[in-house]
């Protein structure tokens, strides 16, 4: 894989590249050409808020990055469009093997783009070189003066990381401009964890901090907000609705979408089902998906209230469900006919046409402990058919797969 | 027991916003008192707080546009609520812009101290942000244990060098010991002085002032006919002295401090209507 990104935001200039191609022998040499490196930087950033690993993947499409959470209740990707580079070669993938993937440490690809000003202002130029027979991935800046900084990263042949998700089978969709969701988010203590998102009376939006369970509601400040309809782009929101997710995560992709001035679609459904939020560029898109936390009670909590929503402790069996359907965060699809896309159609239901060997490659890479909240997993509704929300029939499936292995 | 406030000019929003700021600097949680005039963050000096106490006292008249309050008797029109000042200065911290703010004492699952804010917003209708801070109501029997201290019976009274410059002092004081020496004499002059078994630094602060104490007023006699030259010390955390420095947003227009040989040292900081009061005491 090799990509060129410039450092402004040169599009004029694409098809120049370095004339360094692909060695054959190299199974995928995929150098990038950035067309803008801060708006990489800024995406590096966002993703650092959600997982310690980066996921690079090359695809005909663009180039993806990617990040999932320790708990695997969030997953991030940013697809980079090859028009987003002055030069975007994936490299070859015959019709045997694919395109080479790896996995790198966020903190050593975050260094490099830790401080997005200064980047700004020097680099001119940015390459993205995956040398897989090198076992190197190669990160280098132009910048003035003539000045080259190039960053040689150990990286880890991985599977494709993969959240299955659809937009589509959403109920509530909300569109609202970066800012004016920042602009809300302001007002909770930087260190709270999940917010709960409601509609209420007039059809105003709400956001309010979720008080957990154990909290005494006499110690807990609460906040909450009332956004008016119109000051969203669209808002199809099934009327009582409320869904509960992490905030950090959610942080992170504003301020890129902020900073990119782009603005923000929030697709959720029932809580516990996941929640998906979008941006979309001429040639980026992202997503971001999020667990949400499942209300175990029913819908009958109102949110104009200063309670605290109380709800059932997980059965201990939940757990096990969680972590089996963790498992199947990580597998690869082998099925390279799929789009390697970050949508997710819906209508490939994927579990069923993995093989077991493909999920011991990654035993290692499942975390031991599953998330004590009661978040679902990415892929609890993710698997469902739209119109039948069969719990069980989704845990059936994964559990399977993760006993498999074993 | 009813309590309503409201502050609309962003002046007296932002001014009443860093007080808040100052006092959750000082107090991790403070007693709030309200009277028909006037409000007070109260920290009385438990062990707890490693003995240190504060007072601030500001009237309501130079912050708000409006304000009702009904105490929990006709006799005793007062209302005492334990609070997290950090919470409200949190609250208040985002509404630096607002509109409108209002403060109200509702209980609806807990007593709370309601601050609904109003924020411009794109579209037709503002923006509303409320925060629920949980608060303690203080029973009328527990009133007595936050009463106004006393000034106490100082050696010597001082005005302050600017704050800021004492401040930058005592940071680096602070890298080399837990402890601080404050001594200053009648004659305008102090010292601020850590030693360690390594190291002995003294700054020498001279021209200060020493504040005019009427003695008819029943006021402190220590200080009277006393040398002075003759200092009058006393070792205090230097942690706590940092906290107000470093934490203090009121911008005194006077500031001093009182000095009882050995035993406390209390500050007094004075902006327009508000002042300040904070006592630290001596180690042995």
């Amino acid at each position: 894989m090799k990509c060129v990104i410039a450092g402004g935001n040169v599009k004029g200039e694409r098809g120049l590249g370095p004339g360094e191609r692909s060695v054959p022998a190299e199974p995928c040499l995929t150098p990038h050409t950035l067309s803008s490196s801060p708006v990489l930087g800024r995406a590096v950033h966002s993703l650092s808020r959600i997982g310690d690993e980066l996921y690079l993947e090359p695809t005909e499409s663009g180039l993806s990055l990617r990040a999932v959470n320790s708990s695997r209740s969030g997953f991030a990707s940013f697809l980079f469009a090859p028009l987003f580079f002055q030069l975007y070669e994936p490299g070859s993938a015959g019709p045997e093997t694919e395109l080479f993937r790896c996995k790198v440490h966020m903190k050593s690809f975050l260094g490099i783009f830790r401080s997005l000003p200064s980047l700004e202002k020097s680099v001119g130029k940015c390459l993205i070189l995956l040398k897989p027979r090198a076992s190197r991935l190669v990160l280098q800046l132009h910048c003035k003066y003539g000045v080259t900084k190039t960053h040689n990263l150990a990286f880890q042949e991985c599977e494709r990381l993969q959240a299955v998700f659809d937009t589509q089978s959403c109920a509530s969709h909300l569109c609202a401009p970066a800012r004016l969701l920042a602009d809300a988010v302001v007002h909770f203590p930087p260190m709270l964890a999940e917010v709960t998102l409601g509609t209420g009376p007039g059809g105003k939006i709400s956001l309010r901090n979720y008080v957990e369970d154990e909290a005494e509601p006499s110690k807990t400040m609460v906040t909450e907000l009332w956004l008016a309809e119109d000051e969203f782009q669209s808002v199809a929101v099934t009327p009582g609705s409320h869904i509960t997710f992490c905030l950090k995560e959610f942080r992170g992709l504003l301020s890129f979408a902020e900073a990119s001035n782009l603005p923000l679609t929030i697709h959720f459904d029932e809580p516990g089902r996941p929640m998906i939020f979008t941006l979309d560029d001429t040639v980026l898109e992202v997503h971001l998906v999020l667990a949400t936390l499942s209300d175990l009670q029913s819908n009958s909590q109102s949110p104009s209230t200063n309670g605290v929503s109380h709800l059932p402790a997980p059965s201990d069996d939940f757990a096990d469900d969680l972590e089996s359907y963790m498992v199947a965060m990580e597998t690869g699809e082998g099925d390279s006919e799929r789009a390697p896309s970050p949508t997710f159609p819906l209508h490939t239901p994927w579990p069923a046409q993995r093989e077991p060997e493909e999920e011991k490659e990654e035993e290692g890479a499942v975390p031991g402990t599953p998330p004590h909240k009661k978040f679902r997993s990415l892929f609890f509704g993710s698997v469902m058919t739209p119109g039948r929300p069969g719990v069980a029939t989704t845990q059936e499936v994964l559990a399977e797969d993760s006993e498999g292995e074993s | 027991m009813r309590f309503r406030a409201k502050i609309v000019d962003l002046a007296c929003l932002n001014h009443f916003s860093r007080i808040v700021n100052t006092i959750a600097k000082l107090a991790k949680t403070c007693i709030l008192r309200l009277t028909v005039c006037k409000l007070y963050f109260i920290l009385s000096d438990k062990v707890a707080n490693g003995g240190a106490s504060m007072w601030c006292e500001l009237s309501q008249g130079n912050f708000f546009d409006e304000f009702q309050m009904e105490g929990a008797a006709a006799e005793h029109n007062e209302i005492y609520l334990e609070l997290v000042p950090e919470n409200l200065s949190r609250a208040l911290k985002t509404a630096q812009n607002a509109k409108a703010v209002k403060i109200k004492l509702t209980n609806k699952h807990c007593p709370c101290l309601r601050v609904a804010v109003e924020l411009p917003s794109l579209s037709s209708s503002s923006r509303i942000v409320t925060h629920d801070i949980p608060v303690g109501v203080i029973p009328r029997r527990m009133w007595n244990d936050f009463r106004e201290p006393s000034v106490p019976d100082f050696d010597v009274s001082i005005y302050l060098p600017v704050l800021k410059t004492m401040k930058s002092v005592v940071e680096r004081m602070k890298n080399l010991s837990n402890f601080i020496v404050i001594e200053a004499n009648l004659n305008g002059e102090m010292n601020l002085k850590i030693e360690t078994d390594l190291v002995s630094v003294t700054t020498h602060f001279k021209d200060l002032g020493n504040p005019p104490w009427a003695s008819e007023d029943g006021c402190p006699s220590s200080a009277q006919g006393r040398d002075l030259e003759s200092m009058t010390e006393a070792c205090i955390d230097i942690k706590k002295l940092l906290q107000l420095l470093a934490g203090q947003q009121v911008n005194p227009t006077k500031a001093l401090c009182n000095i009882v040989h050995k035993r406390v040292v209390h500050f007094i900081l004075l902006h327009e209507e508000v002042s300040l009061q904070y006592f630290i005491p001596a180690v042995a």
